[in-house]
Formats: C-alpha cells, sequence, structure tokens
C-alpha cells in the first residue's frame, strides 16, 4: 500500500495509515511525544487545549466500543469536538456510497476522520479522497494495520524495558487474521528488536510469514523460551467455525498462556494484550490478572498515544501548503 | 549554529546573583512566603535553577513545555521534541516565580501561565527572566529581569546550557516566539 500517501515532503505525517515506510525517528517522536501526554492525568485539569475548535469524526464501519472510546476520549482530551458516526444506523444501510457518506461529513468541516473497516484498504481510500487539509487516521482496517494499538503496544513496552534493541518479543496467537500482529511486526523491527517471534498453529499463519522478519513457532514453550516481551492475540470465535481450529478447549490446550508456560520467559516477562480478552481461551485467569500483566497499562497508554498521533497529524495538516 | 558569543558564564551567575536578590525583596514586600519556582523549558529551567540556589528555595522547581499550549499550533505544528510538563508540589494557593530566559513578544508566558492553571489556581505569579527584549505583542511584563540588551531587530539572543551556560547572538529566528 502507499506509503507516501501519510507524509509530506518534510516527512512529518499527514494521515496515520500504517506503521510501513515509517523510519524509527518518525516512531521514537510519536512515542516521545505520548510521554507528554501520558503526564496529565495527574493535573487538576486533564485537557490541554491544542486541538480547541477542530473536528473529529470517529467513522466506524465494523463494531468497536474499546478503540472508538479510547479515541474519542483521546480527542476530547485534545480538546477537539467529537462527532461519533454510527454507519450500522445510518445512511449507508441505507445504499448511500462510501464516498458520498464522506463528502456529507466533509460538508459538516470534519478535520480528521478516524476510520475503521472491515475492509483492507479503506483508510487510505478515504485519505485519497478527502479535501486537502482533512486528516485521516487508521483505526483498524480489515487483516491490515491498526497502528495506533501497534504504537501503544509500543510505548508499553518502552515503559518497562527502556531500550527496543536487546529485546526478544513473542506475539501468540492467530497471525493470519491479525492487523495488530501486522502492525506489530513492523514497529517492532523498525525500533530495532533482537528478535520477533510468531507462535501458533500452521492454519493460522500467514502466507507471506517468511518476509515479515520473524522467526515462526508452532509449539509455544519452544517459542516462549527466553523472551522479555508476550503478546497474547484474541483469538476470534468465528475462526474456530471456519474449521481452522478444533475447539477452545483444545486451543488453550496448545496455546494458552499459563503460569506453568510464562516460566519459560524471562523473569521480568511482561504480557500483554490488545483485548478484549478471552479467559481461558488464549490466556489463563490467573495470568492476566496476574504481577506480569500490564494489560490495563495498554488501555492507559491507548490514550496517551492516539493523543500523540492526532496532535502530529493535524499539526502538519495545518502547514500543508507551505 | 551556536552563534556570536555575548556573555559567558561568570557573568550570567552573577546577573542571576542580582536577579535573586531583587526577586527576593519583592517577594518580601509583597509578604509572599514560601515560593515556589517554574521554569519554562528548556533554557528557563536552566535559569530556575539557579536562582532557587540563590533564593535558597528548597521546593523542588516545577518544569513546563509549553508547547500544548502555544497560539501558533495551527500555523507550525507540534514542537520536534515536546518534553513532559511536571511540577512536583500543589500549585493550589502557593505563590509562583515563573522563570523563562529571555522574555520578547510574551507569547510564551501566556501559555506557561494557561498551563499552569491548569496544575491549580496558584496565590500568584512573579515572573523573573534573565533578558528582556523589546517586541511585546502582549500586555505582559516582567517582574525581575537580568539585562536587556541593545540588539538588531532581526538577531537573536538564546542562552546555550547547561553547563556552561552561555548567551550567543544568531542571526535568523532561531526557535520559539518568545
Amino acid at each position: 500500500m502507499s506509503d507516501r500517501l501519510q507524509t509530506d515532503r518534510h516527512g512529518r505525517l499527514r494521515h496515520f495509515l500504517t506503521i510501513e515506510g515509517l523510519g524509527r525517528e518518525q516512531l521514537i517522536q510519536i512515542l516521545d511525544t505520548a510521554e507528554s501526554f501520558a503526564a496529565l492525568p495527574g493535573r487538576r485539569v486533564k485537557k490541554v487545549p491544542l486541538l480547541r475548535g477542530r473536528i473529529v469524526t470517529n467513522l466506524f464501519f465494523e463494531n468497536s466500543t474499546r478503540t472508538r472510546t479510547t479515541f474519542e476520549l483521546a480527542a476530547k482530551l485534545l480538546s477537539a469536538d467529537v462527532v461519533n458516526f454510527n454507519v450500522a444506523t445510518s445512511a449507508t444501510a441505507k445504499g448511500e456510497t462510501l464516498l458520498d457518506t464522506l463528502r456529507t461529513l466533509q460538508a459538516m468541516h470534519t478535520d480528521m476522520f478516524v476510520v475503521r473497516h472491515a475492509s483492507s484498504g479503506a483508510a487510505h481510500f478515504i485519505a485519497r479522497h478527502v479535501a486537502p487539509g482533512v486528516s485521516v487516521v487508521n483505526a483498524g482496517d480489515g487483516w491490515h494495520a491498526h497502528p495506533t494499538q501497534a504504537m501503544l503496544d509500543m510505548f508499553t513496552i518502552r515503559r518497562h524495558k527502556g531500550d527496543f534493541t536487546p529485546l526478544r518479543v513473542a506475539i501468540v496467537g492467530d497471525i493470519r487474521h491479525s492487523r495488530v500482529a501486522r502492525s506489530q511486526i513492523m514497529a517492532l523491527n523498525t525500533l530495532g528488536v533482537t528478535e520477533v517471534r510468531v507462535i501458533g498453529p500452521a492454519t493460522l499463519m500467514p502466507a507471506e510469514v517468511r518476509s515479515l522478519g520473524v522467526h515462526q513457532f508452532h509449539d509455544l514453550d519452544a517459542g516462549l523460551e527466553d523472551v522479555d516481551v508476550v503478546i497474547m492475540l484474541r483469538l476470534q470465535k468465528e475462526r474456530m467455525d471456519s474449521a481452522l481450529l478444533p475447539s477452545e478447549h483444545e486451543y488453550f490446550q496448545l496455546y494458552g498462556l499459563t503460569e506453568e508456560r510464562l516460566a519459560r520467559t524471562r523473569p521480568d516477562a511482561i504480557v500483554m494484550h490488545p483485548g478484549p480478552i478471552n479467559r481461558g481461551v488464549e490466556i489463563a485467569s490467573e495470568v492476566a490478572d496476574g504481577p506480569r500483566s500490564v494489560i490495563l497499562q495498554q488501555v492507559s497508554h491507548g490514550i496517551a498515544v492516539r493523543m500523540a498521533v492526532m496532535s502530529l497529524v493535524l499539526g502538519s495538516a495545518g502547514e500543508s501548503g507551505s | 549554529m551556536s552563534g556570536r558569543l555575548f556573555m559567558q558564564e561568570a557573568a550570567i551567575l552573577e546577573i542571576i546573583q542580582g536577579m535573586a536578590q531583587v526577586t527576593r525583596r519583592l517577594l518580601d514586600e509583597r509578604g509572599r512566603d514560601d515560593p515556589a519556582l517554574v521554569g519554562i523549558h528548556t533554557g528557563g529551567v536552566w535559569v530556575a535553577r539557579h536562582l532557587a540556589t540563590a533564593l535558597g528555595v528548597g521546593t523542588p522547581l516545577g518544569e513546563l513545555d509549553i508547547s500544548f499550549y502555544r497560539d501558533d499550533f495551527t500555523r507550525i505544528g507540534m514542537h520536534p521534541q515536546v518534553r513532559p510538563s511536571n511540577i512536583p508540589f500543589d500549585v493550589e494557593d502557593r505563590h509562583i516565580v515563573l522563570v523563562d530566559d529571555v522574555i520578547q513578544s510574551g507569547r510564551t508566558i501566556r501559555a506557561a501561565m494557561n498551563e499552569i492553571f491548569d496544575f491549580g489556581r496558584p496565590a500568584s505569579i512573579l515572573l523573573v527572566t534573565l533578558v528582556e527584549r523589546h517586541g511585546r505583542e502582549l500586555p505582559i511584563q516582567p517582574d525581575v529581569v537580568g539585562l536587556q540588551p541593545t540588539l538588531e531587530a532581526h538577531e537573536h539572543l538564546r542562552l546555550s546550557g547547561p553547563e556552561p551556560l552561555a548567551l550567543h547572538i544568531e542571526p535568523a529566528p532561531g526557535g520559539r516566539r518568545r
């Protein structure tokens, strides 16, 4: 997919569509900016006036209460006004095309669209068709990318581990259908970790796994050996129906993260999960609620990282002509 | 890059000593006990550290990065390097001494005061700057000033540091407008 679309000629973010094509310095700038936003909850007034007078439209063609809520909160903490466009109950359900929906919302003076869509490439498509000065942030498109999720995960890893370079990171589960995993792998490799491992059954590995710059494991115990970070992916139950997997119970026996298995990692390894978690399917409750779990921190960090992305993107949009 | 040297550390520290005396006198005259210092990134923090020592202020220094409060965000976007603001004391009802290296337009101070109020409602704010320049665009004046140099309008004075502190004259607009 086009990565020139999302940066201007000075290399600044115009849109935030994918990790692909972004350099280490650009990712570090997002993390550093997020660090400043993460300090805000300690104050009497938790918001800043940066995007006062701007309008952010959450354009969600696929349900996601959590992601939409954190984007909404991030925009509000930047003092932007937020419109939630619920597509299931909107004109698209009455046959309006995507472009007509987009033009209608642009006529409402939206400065930024936050887009979630079941089709890969939807956010890119919208970014190509918005008016100059209007920005698009990808909140997840098909199996392709979920770049703000990947960045909040990088933020969480950096907070716990500091330096990326010595780290071994394991991503466990349904890699094939996971836009989160794809974005994480790109971000981790761009930030220069020692090793990215993907662990899961062969039926849930992407065809292009060899070109992703990862080591592939089908055995969880072997894959967890000496890792610093374990990222569990949510098992989507609809995959069970498509005969890619046997049963939840059997999946947990083979790929569920338990305390016993966690003992194979480094003693200071952290456990992450993009949520919502399936207890007893991909992760045991004792691990999800245990001392090494940083799952709830990921949620808080998601707000700071989305604030960073939105302000960087809208900050460069104003100067696009000069 | 660093421009023409204008003043070296020894002279700057001497000026800060003088600023501390005037600050102390103003605080005493106005009956402001137990002041706390807040420096504006980056130069203001360096000046505030020396000023805190000279004033004998024990309260840990507050540090502000005003990037999220600037009035030119829509024109020039996010500052490439933002640091977290941190005020490690309760601002509510506290007498604040706000410190920056250079005041010119007054816009940085406007932003800094807005940010301070998002931490709490201070009892008062006293403004101290190492350098005062012409070109105010807002009705904001420092209470204590170290020096008022005569410079060409296009020349900029930049504080480098933290060790050693030095003031340099730069020909081109180099950095944020103050």
